[in-house]
């Protein structure tokens, strides 16, 4: 199959499944993934953001096996005093559910941007960008109350091992940097939809490729939820 | 083109799995909740992690439907980190051990 690599053509090898159509596509004398050249490269991006989250959640693990002092309980660090209980993790529960919502409503988006429904679009991804913006500032009010009530800083914590304060700042800090950056990301591709710009050439593969972002957000938090909250 | 096939589910295919999502991560707050402990709680929070970790690769971000080469060449690499887990926590082990005869009081 004669497939012009600059021309962008995506016309995949002609084995559709199985070994033989990875060995097809790598030997095919031109662009291996049949994607959209956006597309590639966000799994890419996010195959090495996959490695900056391992490492710093690698290095919380190392820390956490190696320390003598004892480890505060997450269950009850991050319980919230609700009518007289305290309720264990409640405010991180809620977090995590607002963080799926925002995914289910992009994975939405995305489909409807598929279908050029240019109004469904526009409104979801602003709804998933609002979901995101909600749960930084539920994150806001988190380190406050850690950071006010508890006094924990990132070198120094009252309630037991120095490395919690350290490992929970630069790992929520650096998600939560993430989830704001994705607002913004999400709220500009959602004006450029609503506006239009996608309409004359009817390509709105930059929505998928927006979603794709914002669901690894989601996928990483899912592994900070387990490993840092429930651990 | 199947990356195009792949984005032209029923939308209550997305429902569907964010229903899922919930439900896992309630059952994973649960664990957390009722105070499981030991290999149980780890088992459990693991297994809900990994289920739901897949769910989102595979249907959100549309992993399923693309063709093999593109599965194998973002999957694979992280298997990496296996190693790197299992270096860290010998090294771990090993500076916990040297602390507990060197430095604690």
């Amino acid at each position: 199959m004669a497939v012009d690599g600059m021309t962008g053509s995506m016309e995949p090898a002609s084995v559709t499944a199985g070994v033989g159509s990875v060995v097809a596509d790598f030997s095919a004398d031109k662009q291996a993934f049949a994607v959209p050249w956006g597309k590639a490269m966000m799994w890419i991006f996010l195959l090495s953001d996959t490695f900056i989250f391992s490492c710093f959640l690698v290095s919380y693990m190392h820390v956490r096996m190696s320390t003598t002092v004892p480890w505060p309980n997450p269950s009850e660090v991050f319980s919230l005093n609700i009518g007289g209980t305290n309720v264990p993790l409640i405010l991180i529960a809620i977090m995590t559910f607002i963080l799926i919502s925002s995914s289910g409503t992009m994975a939405m988006a995305v489909n409807y941007g598929y279908r050029r429904n240019r109004g469904r679009t526009a409104a979801l991804m602003l709804i998933t960008a609002g979901f995101g913006a909600t749960f930084v500032g539920m994150q806001a009010f988190e380190w406050t109350k850690l950071i006010m009530e508890d006094g924990i800083r990132p070198w120094a914590n009252p309630l037991g091992a120095a490395q919690f304060g350290s490992a929970f700042f630069m790992i929520t800090g650096f998600h939560g940097l993430h989830v704001s950056a994705g607002v913004a990301y999400l709220t500009i591709v959602a004006l450029k939809v609503w506006r239009g710009d996608y309409e004359r050439s009817g390509n709105y593969e930059i929505v998928e490729i927006a979603g794709l972002y914002w669901h690894f957000v989601d996928l990483v938090w899912v592994f900070i939820f387990a490993f840092f909250y429930l651990w | 083109m199947s990356a195009q096939e792949g984005t032209q589910h029923p939308i209550s295919t997305y429902l569907w799995i964010w229903l899922l999502l919930f439900v896992l991560s309630t059952f994973s707050y649960l664990v957390d909740y009722f105070h499981l402990q030991g290999l149980l709680r780890w088992t459990l929070i693991i297994v809900f992690m990994l289920l739901k970790a897949g769910f989102i690769v595979a249907i959100f971000m549309h992993m399923k439907w693309e063709r093999l080469a593109l599965k194998l060449a973002i999957l694979v690499p992280p298997l990496c980190l296996l190693v790197f887990i299992a270096l860290m926590a010998i090294e771990g082990n090993h500076t916990f051990l040297t602390r507990s005869v060197a430095f604690t009081p």
